[in-house]
């Protein structure tokens, strides 16, 4: 029997779709499964209702916050964009602006709290250099908006990101009202001078920020920024009425970043 | 059908020929971007959209306004539009290729486009945005091509399309709609916090697109042997005026919230857009070209003298996709990020290879709307012949 | 239109049968055509001819395996399981570790091991240019784990350089 060019097009493509979508949707349907090996938290893992940071302003020098941004930086193989390790390589001023990646910085007071500033303000707020960091949200608007969960937040309330599953859109960087996102514009690894070989680097377009340090807190040790702040940073758990943070807050007036827009920021700060 | 792409005139096949070579240079250029990383762009980590979102955001409108042909016509059996629909449908074909080739432009990782697959996120904006745009893509390249066809064979379509076209008309208003909701949730971004975000694009679509219609309708007249038809001009004009007008109003609307609540954090966004803030102001000139353009256009067009007369309808309209290009292409995305949530302002300019790129992507849409065009113009011709 | 019922062309509509002699059109753009397909999708066999690529011969001797006492040269898993699995095992690592923070893996033994690539395996396994790369270059597998993950091997070399 003689087949119609059409037909036999029709048929083709017809069994090339089904060819490929049934291996398609066997692998989503039913992805092969290892057997049974089990996993658990670490054996000494700090486990936590809801982590929390308090910065004590009054602990916090410029120096002081040299250390923990260092600290935080070199933990997490933290490029330096304007700092590249061949110098022939270094971008121009503009670039090493846009390009620059940060977990932890400082900021000027009415650039971390932008709106509460006036003319007559205390006269040490003038010169008061503001550690600043993603806020793990209780809320956080950039886990709304990630289309791939490639950010989110644990039952523990850090906000992580999965640098496995990031398509690089930037969505959360949009999303974001405290700006603590930073993207892989370029290769970060030409940037970066001290490796630490127990962390992982970054490639190029993925978006990184501050995880409260959870391959630390894991083995049960305090994130590198607060380990580095001798006593200005305080890390723990919300839940336990006895930890340090809620004495802390409990002993002290604390602000916070941008609260009126319920992002639920868990940094707080005390002035 | 797809044979009469094939055949064509020389000017035909010249333009193909130019629009490949600018798509061949976009290509090289993305390769740049692949290997390098998107920081061959102008963006950086304060204005972290920029050119490849403004250019989606804009065709994403372009693509919406095919429902302003298709729903007079089908909904209210305007029998005029009967001639142009396709037009209209095959322009929004075009228009959502080069959105979602946009939007893969811009993504740091396309290699792991699927992912927004893989781990679908309901929650997510952009999840919605992926579904409604290939979704449109998809109904009207199944509606073009068997309307299409069934005017060739002189027969009528089958039910079901009949079905999907009025499926289309809704799902044209939600894609741009779900764009506009990209933007009009996120609670660190003063400038896009509005309600009227929605209604400001589509009313800015159903001007800019029905206009670069109009203008599409106007070359296939002189080039071809197909008429689109004196009337059916005329009318899309009509909506073309009153969309400009709901556009300049909507703009106003939120000028007045602005400035009349006095709050700090929503007016320095329009502040740095027309008058410039802390010395930096690149966009002043082209945002007050934009304003005043679209006034001069809408004033223009609601003149019927003007708009009768198809030279000065064709300036109007041309005047009119500058100035919402501007607005939406230039100031909506780089005034979101400008200042940033601490108050730091970083300009923004697209860089040359980022312009290439884009440029390859225009002319890619604009490879597609020639193609397809061509296969609807040929068939008229012939089923008028 | 006169016809007589039983050719119908290629719309559907009765029609009458094309009087055109069967021969290939356009015969010299089809064959070359063709030929050059034929030529491009064979590449990488004759690119390759009289190429010898060694078998891979991937080398457990590194300098952290070779301390430990012979019984206790055991990998997280055994062998074959590791040969068939490891690229599955790393990715559920990856998704345990990153999305539901468990870092140690108990294997099919019951033992507890880190789940880390960088911090377990390239701890023993540090020459990945004799070891993972043997049979990774031979099969023509590029993982994508080493663009942010550490190999370690320059640990190893600085190491012996050091003794």
């Amino acid at each position: 029997m003689s087949i119609k060019r059409r037909e036999f097009l029709r048929l083709a493509g017809l069994s090339t779709l089904f060819g490929l979508g049934g291996k398609a949707a066997f692998e989503l349907i039913a992805p092969g499964q290892l057997d049974a090996q089990s996993y658990a938290p670490e054996a000494h893992a700090a486990k936590a209702k809801r982590w929390a940071m308090v910065v004590d302003m009054r602990k916090l020098d410029d120096k002081t916050a040299a250390k923990c941004i260092q600290a935080c930086h070199l933990t997490h193989n933290v490029p330096d964009i304007a700092n590249p390790v061949d110098p022939a390589k270094a971008f121009p001023p503009e670039d090493q602006v846009r390009f620059r990646i940060k977990w932890l910085w400082t900021e000027d007071y009415h650039n971390a709290f932008p709106g509460e500033e006036h003319e007559n303000l205390q006269e040490k707020l003038h010169h008061m250099k503001f550690l600043v960091l993603c806020n793990h949200c209780d809320n956080p608007p950039c886990v709304r908006v990630c289309p791939t969960k490639a950010t989110f937040r644990r039952p523990d309330g850090m906000v992580m990101m999965d640098m496995h599953r990031c398509i690089g859109c930037r969505y959360c960087m949009a999303a974001c009202p405290f700006g603590a996102r930073s993207f892989n514009w370029k290769d970060p690894r030409p940037f970066i001078k001290e490796v630490n070989l127990n962390y992982p680097t970054r490639e190029i377009g993925v978006v990184e920020k501050c995880t409260f340090c959870d391959e630390r807190v894991s083995k049960g040790q305090l994130p590198a920024c607060v380990e580095a702040s001798n006593g200005a940073l305080t890390f723990g758990d919300l839940g336990d009425p006895k930890s340090k943070v809620r004495e802390l807050l409990r002993a002290n007036f604390t602000i916070r970043r941008k609260a009126h827009l319920g992002t639920l920021p868990q940094v707080y700060y005390i002035v | 059908m797809l044979e009469q792409a094939f055949t064509g005139s020389k000017k035909y096949f010249g333009l193909l020929a130019g629009l490949g070579f600018l798509i061949g240079l976009g290509a090289l250029g993305y390769y740049q971007q692949l290997t390098t990383g998107l920081g061959i762009t102008g963006m950086g980590r304060d204005v972290s959209w920029g050119f490849y979102i403004a250019q989606f955001t804009y065709l994403v409108g372009v693509a919406a306004s095919g429902v302003m042909v298709v729903l007079p016509y089908y909904l209210h059996d305007y029998k005029a539009f009967g001639r142009i629909t396709i037009l209209g449908e095959f322009l929004a074909v075009a228009a959502v290729s080069m959105c979602l080739l946009f939007i893969v432009a811009d993504l740091g990782r396309p290699d792991r486009l699927f992912n927004i697959i893989k781990y679908p996120t309901p929650g997510s904006v952009l999840f919605w945005d992926m579904v409604v745009l290939n979704g449109y893509l998809l109904l009207n390249i199944v509606i073009g091509w068997n309307v299409l066809e069934a005017e060739r064979n002189d027969t009528k379509y089958k039910k079901w399309v009949k079905f999907l076209i009025y499926v289309s008309i809704p799902w044209a208003i939600s894609i741009h709609t779900v764009t506009a909701f990209l933007y009009a949730g996120l609670p660190g971004r003063g400038f896009w916090l509005t309600a009227v975000m929605a209604p400001r694009f589509l009313s800015s679509a159903f001007a800019a697109g029905p206009a670069l219609l109009i203008l599409l309708c106007l070359i296939v007249r002189n080039n071809t042997k197909f008429d689109p038809g004196r009337e059916q001009i005329q009318t899309l004009a009509k909506i073309v005026t009153y969309a400009i007008i709901v556009n300049i109003f909507l703009f106003f609307c939120e000028i007045f919230t602005v400035f009349y609540s006095q709050i700090p954090d929503h007016m320095i966004h329009f502040k740095y857009l027309f008058m410039g803030v802390e010395g930096k102001g690149q966009l002043v000139p082209f945002m007050w070209f934009s304003l005043i353009g679209m006034i001069v256009a809408a004033i223009a067009m609601v003149n019927p003298n003007i708009r009768r007369n198809e030279n000065t309808l064709a300036w109007a309209c041309g005047l009119i996709i500058i100035t919402t290009y501007i607005d939406k292409g230039l100031g909506l995305i780089s005034a979101g990020f400008i200042p940033n949530p601490l108050e730091h302002i970083t300009e923004y300019w697209p860089t040359g290879l980022e312009a290439m790129i884009t440029l390859g992507i225009w002319a890619t849409g604009f490879l597609i709307l020639t193609v397809l065009f061509k296969i609807a113009v040929s068939i008229k011709e012939e089923v008028r012949a | 239109m006169e016809h007589n019922g039983n050719y119908k062309n290629e719309f559907g509509w009765f029609a009458d049968k094309p009087q055109v002699p069967k021969k290939l059109y356009n015969a010299k753009v089809i064959i070359g055509g063709l030929l050059i397909f034929v030529v491009l999708v064979t590449a990488p066999l004759w690119k390759n001819l009289g190429k010898v690529v060694p078998a891979p011969d991937p080398k457990l001797n590194t300098q952290a395996i070779l301390a430990l006492p012979e019984k206790d040269r055991t990998c997280v898993e055994d062998t074959a399981f590791m040969k068939a699995n490891h690229m599955r095992l790393l990715v559920d690592w990856r998704d345990e570790v990153v999305r539901n923070a468990n870092r140690d893996y108990i294997n099919s033994k019951g033992k507890r091991y880190l789940a880390s690539l960088s911090n377990n395996c390239m701890e023993c396994h540090s020459n990945k240019s004799q070891f993972c790369d043997q049979c990774h270059n031979y099969v023509a597998v590029a993982p994508n784990c080493w663009g942010c993950h550490w190999e370690k091997e320059k640990k190893q070399v600085a190491q012996t350089e050091a003794k």
